[in-house]
């Protein structure tokens, strides 16, 4: 077994695959800045708001005013380094950094793509990206054809695991046996060419898809993995990620992870892929050079190998934490995040806060839209989390205008999947004296249903 | 090999990428008629409510030029009566911040910044006539023309003066009072002669054609007007504001609609329910056709969402209940026992959720302008 492992950790591979995902990733990334930036969503999104939703143990990451743009700036940079290969290590390093700093700034915009390209872009900061095709090689008048084959391996890991944990997640009774919440989603996009009109109101269409979603999250990494099957697989990632780009408003993601999956194809698929760009290059008539040919070597492998085996272990445990949690995942939506959940519900929330002098009982209610913005409000109206943050935030800022005795009450109602809204939150509960912990909320109401399933 | 899967995904994202707007007719028997929804609320709610507006402003307008000729308290009465008369159409206009009422004002309340911002901020009318120099088009004279600054001009009494009347004979600045109330009814017919022009001559296909789905489609906007009138117009201005339910140290009787007039608040505050109930339940506007068409109601129950539609018309008559006990004079009500004022508006806050929560959520409309990406 050990023997196995050994050798299997010695063996080598071709580079070409991990430059083409260094590209692409590059690119990709570099897009993304581009994109968000131009769409004004670094002023809207981080700039504007009064208050930040911080992640508990994160309080301390906080936007930093028109600076804020110098991190993206940044972020770009590094993404443009990690695309031509230039100083790749201390690029990707920064790129992590500086996008994990981006993403814990307010938890308003969580998304598990986000969460995604962190994980990935920390796995990159151990792998020999710029081996192969890179200005790094070219300065160094070396390149390294072959690269040990779990550098490749790993991606592949970790793409197979986010594929297969989303189609877990799917196996619950309101998606499979309800086809929620696509049921609501899909018949408001009648205005689609061609299907718009004839298939999105359909209720089997509804359970097809649902069905199809699950099915094809489960199987996609094997799929992918299998060469007979391969070809086959990419057009269904294909064909999955450009539907879903089509229905919902998930920006640059269906891209990038149609980009990733090429990853699985052979070392001469990249090849050519390489050959396009080299045919570019050449036709911009650089000098060049010829490079020497070296296999690579990890020199701290025996550091490195037991770090990422560690990783992994947390990313296969951690999305299982819920289980600790009393009450419905998806109405407490303790350990719910970062867990490959992808498109599970539709939630909706109003809360209403209520100011209370406990000495003369005198009370107002607040305006959210005085202290946050409509994104904001959305987002907090239906996660715990975000109402106690919002709570203490209140509190403090109306002891700070001199209020006396204060405290928090909520009037909250959600409504999940298409259920009538329920009460959220005990309006009885002081949440001013209640702390954040990972303890259970004993705050949120009881989900007056149930959802079978993992 | 490549090749192919070069080509395939160059094909299918090009696909992906045009496939935004170019629907021609939406009208399927088995989708839920769209057009036919925004066609009746065009034709049979909004439309017939704006032009009502425009011959009671007319009757406002002939009623002042009366006045002016003769500023008699009969003539001044008169006014008032015209005046309550175009304010009850007005509660059902309100909600429907749609085209050029949209693009007046700038604001999120567009065409209300014009016509309905209390309380009136006296001091701004009175410094406007005495030094002759405004313009009821800046956003500083918002809270000083529309119906509340009429209101004041006719019920009001201001500094100095002994009764409503004297602001047009024996105060030092009755002719700059008598201007201002010309430009305060000339700027809401002027006003309300653009919305309907625009209505008539090209908005009304445009809005009804524009069936996506998306936040600028018809159908959105109209979704989010609701909700936004319901929450804003009505349970906030005019309940819960003057109930003192959104600040530290009891009732605001200032702030109530209508507080020169005074017993008029409650009567106004119905039609403000009427014109959500009416909206919510397709019902023609002042019976210009006998039957309800296609609207909110009928979408739910096309989803199958007969129960909400129940719970929401339940509430809504909750709400109406709650406001029949009030006095019709609400600044009375708050001195005689504003409590009952602050369960009314608990009442009518039960609907809030079943519009911005289920409601949302079974339509599946964007309650908001943000276009941050999803997951």
């Amino acid at each position: 077994m050990l023997a196995k492992l050994k050798l299997y950790l010695d063996s080598n591979t071709n580079a070409a695959p991990l430059a083409v995902f260094r590209i692409g990733f590059g690119v990709m990334m570099l897009a993304s800045i581009i994109r968000f930036w131009s769409l004004g969503w670094i002023d809207k999104l981080y700039l504007q708001p009064k208050f930040q939703f911080s992640y508990y143990g994160f309080q301390w990451v906080k936007p930093i005013g028109s600076y804020t743009y110098l991190l993206f700036a940044l972020c770009g940079l590094a993404a443009l380094f990690i695309l031509i290969g230039f100083k790749y290590r201390i690029a990707i390093i920064t790129f992590f950094l500086s996008f994990t700093y981006i993403e814990l700034m307010d938890k308003t915009t969580y998304l598990n793509h986000y969460y995604f390209i962190s994980v990935l872009s920390f796995l990159m900061c151990f792998l020999p990206a710029n081996a192969y095709f890179s200005v790094d090689a070219y300065l160094k008048k070396t390149h390294y054809k072959q690269i040990p084959k779990w550098t490749i391996d790993i991606i592949k890991l970790l793409l197979g695991t986010v594929y297969f944990y989303a189609g877990l997640a799917k196996l619950n009774s309101d998606w499979l046996f309800k086809a929620m919440p696509l049921k609501i989603w899909l018949p408001s996009k009648y205005d689609i060419p061609i299907i718009g009109q004839t298939l999105m109101h359909k209720e089997w269409f509804h359970f097809a898809m649902s069905w199809s979603g699950m099915l094809y999250d489960l199987a996609i990494p094997f799929l992918l993995l299998y060469k007979k099957t391969r070809t086959l697989a990419f057009v269904l990632v294909v064909i999955f990620h450009v539907f879903t780009r089509i229905l919902f408003p998930i920006g640059m993601f269906p891209y990038i992870m149609i980009i990733s999956t090429l990853i699985f194809f052979d070392a001469n698929v990249h090849e050519k892929i390489l050959n396009v760009f080299r045919g570019v290059i050449q036709s911009l008539k650089l000098k060049t050079r010829r490079l020497s040919e070296q296999s690579y070597f990890y020199s701290k492998r025996k550091i490195i190998i037991p770090i990422l085996a560690l990783f992994f272990v947390v990313q296969l445990v951690f999305p299982w934490r819920y289980v600790l949690y009393p009450n419905e995942l998806f109405w407490t939506e303790e350990g719910y995040r970062f867990s490959w959940r992808v498109m599970l519900m539709e939630k909706a929330g109003y809360a209403n806060f209520k100011i209370v002098n406990s000495e003369t009982k005198d009370f107002f209610y607040v305006d959210n839209l005085d202290f946050l913005t409509p994104f904001q409000e959305k987002q907090m109206s239906f996660q715990p989390d975000f109402i106690l943050e919002y709570a203490h935030y209140l509190g403090d800022h109306f002891k700070s205008q001199g209020h006396q005795n204060v405290q928090v009450f909520v009037d909250c109602f959600v409504a999940l999947n298409g259920r009538l809204s329920q009460p959220y939150i005990d309006p009885n509960v002081d949440l001013y004296q209640e702390k954040e912990s990972f303890k259970h909320k004993n705050w949120i109401l009881p989900f007056n249903d149930e959802i079978k399933g993992l | 090999m490549l090749k192919k899967i070069i080509l395939f995904v160059i094909v299918v994202i090009a696909i992906s990428c045009s496939s935004s707007d170019d629907n021609g007719s939406s009208n399927n028997d088995d989708g839920f008629d769209r057009t036919a929804l925004l066609t009746n609320v065009a034709d049979n709610i909004i439309m017939p409510a704006f032009q009502d507006l425009q011959s009671k402003l007319a009757s406002v307008d002939a009623a002042t030029t009366s006045f002016i000729t003769d500023k008699s308290t009969a003539n001044l009465d008169a006014l008032s009566d015209a005046w309550l008369e175009a304010y009850k159409v007005w509660q059902h206009v309100q909600i429907y911040n749609l085209g050029e009422a949209d693009n007046l004002g700038g604001g999120e309340r567009g065409f209300v910044s014009f016509f309905n911002i209390y309380p009136v901020t006296v001091a701004d009318i009175e410094n406007a006539v005495n030094t002759g120099s405004y313009d009821l088009n800046t956003a500083n004279y918002h809270d000083a023309q529309g119906f509340p600054a009429l209101d004041f001009l006719i019920h009001g009494v201001a500094t100095n003066d002994t009764l409503p009347l004297d602001k047009f004979t024996t105060n030092s600045d009755f002719e700059g009072f008598t201007t201002y109330l010309t430009d305060v009814v000339n700027q809401m017919i002027t006003l309300n002669t653009a919305i309907i022009n625009n209505w008539e001559s090209s908005f009304r296909s445009t809005f009804i054609a524009n069936t996506d789905s998306g936040v600028n489609g018809s159908f959105n906007k109209l979704a989010n007007d609701i909700v936004y009138s319901y929450e804003k117009d009505f349970r906030a201005q005019k309940i819960g504001i003057p109930a003192g339910i959104f600040s530290n140290g009891g009732t605001l009787p200032e702030t109530v609609e209508a507080f020169y007039k005074k017993d008029v608040s409650k009567e106004l505050s119905l039609e403000a329910l009427s014109g959500i109930e009416n909206l919510f339940n397709g019902i023609p506007y002042n019976s210009v056709s006998s039957i309800s068409g296609s609207s909110f109601s009928v979408y739910l129950e096309f989803l199958d969402r007969e129960d909400l539609v129940t719970e929401i018309n339940n509430q809504f008559a909750a709400g109406r209940n709650a406001i029949n006990s009030l006095n019709d004079d609400y600044t009375q009500q708050l001195s005689d026992n504003s409590i009952q004022m602050t369960a009314a508006y608990d009442i009518i806050q039960a609907a809030v959720p079943k519009l911005k929560v289920d409601m949302k959520q079974a339509l599946n409309f964007v309650i908001d302008y943000v276009d941050g990406d999803g997951d």
